[in-house]
């Protein structure tokens, strides 16, 4: 379960990244419906964080220790929202580049909590 | 201050995060938020292990922290403060990055600039070079 979100995760995130870098390539800001795809994307992270501590209080324990796992989605969840409001407040390309690079970064977050509960 | 430099002050303000200034606060955010909290842990619960690698990773995320609040905080000598960081920063990566490669024992464990940050996409060595371009960029412009 959580090893197919952490997939479905990483992968929203790439897509999130590359259309976001699409458009910062066409120097557009991002529009109402790259934040309905941020929204997709977090709605994601939170479901994935809601399921890792489900699994936690069900006694489960991540291969390489709670808290660090526990720290990676939160950091997974932050993430796309903070890049989403920085681009809000940036309405050229360069808003683009930034929700662009935190797909980026999503997506290592994600492969680094495959790692973290041992997949 | 005098009114010059106070003038300077309140013209510049924002100047640093519009722009590429922008995507560049969100990644030093995002090396603050890594280096803290990863040197935080480690440091909290096996300092022993490696304590040179972790004060490293603290220091670290000290210069990004500082480098981050001077790119939101803007004006003139916020920029010169970031900039001084920048290239300590770079120092720093350069540095480490050499010291680890060449005397890989005195680090059991990595640091955020071990092999120029190579666990973190090389973003560590990449930025500072970005950030300092961007700085004298702006530096530029606000005489122009």
């Amino acid at each position: 379960m959580l090893d197919a979100l952490t997939l479905a995760t990483g992968v929203a995130a790439l897509l999130l990244a590359a259309w976001c870098g699409w458009a910062a390539y066409r120097d557009q800001p991002t529009k109402d419906w790259h934040f309905i795809g941020m929204a997709v994307v977090s709605v994601l992270a939170l479901v994935q964080l809601v399921v890792g501590v489900v699994q936690l209080a069900r006694g489960e324990k991540p291969e390489q220790g709670t808290t660090i796992f526990v720290a990676y989605l939160l950091g997974a969840f932050a993430c796309i929202p903070a890049a989403g409001f920085m681009s809000l407040a940036e309405r050229t390309r360069w808003g683009s580049v930034t929700v662009a690079a935190g797909g980026v970064v999503l997506a290592v977050l994600e492969v680094r909590l495959y790692d973290i509960w041992g997949g | 201050m005098t009114s010059g430099e106070a003038e300077v002050a309140t013209t510049t303000r924002t100047r640093l995060i519009s722009g590429p200034g922008v995507l560049l606060v969100w990644l030093y955010g995002v090396m603050v938020v890594g280096a803290v909290s990863r040197s935080g842990y480690q440091i909290a619960t096996e300092f022993d292990r490696a304590p040179l690698a972790y004060s490293l990773s603290a220091v670290a995320g000290v210069v990004y922290g500082f480098i981050t609040y001077s790119l939101v905080r803007g004006g003139e000598t916020a920029r010169r403060a970031a900039v001084v960081c920048c290239a300590a920063e770079l120092v720093g990566v350069l540095v480490v990055g050499t010291w680890t490669l060449v005397e890989p024992s005195a680090f059991p464990d990595a640091t955020v600039w071990s092999d120029f940050g190579m666990g973190y996409l090389f973003i560590p060595v990449l930025l500072p070079v970005s950030a300092l371009y961007w700085l004298r960029k702006s530096r530029r412009e606000l005489r122009g």
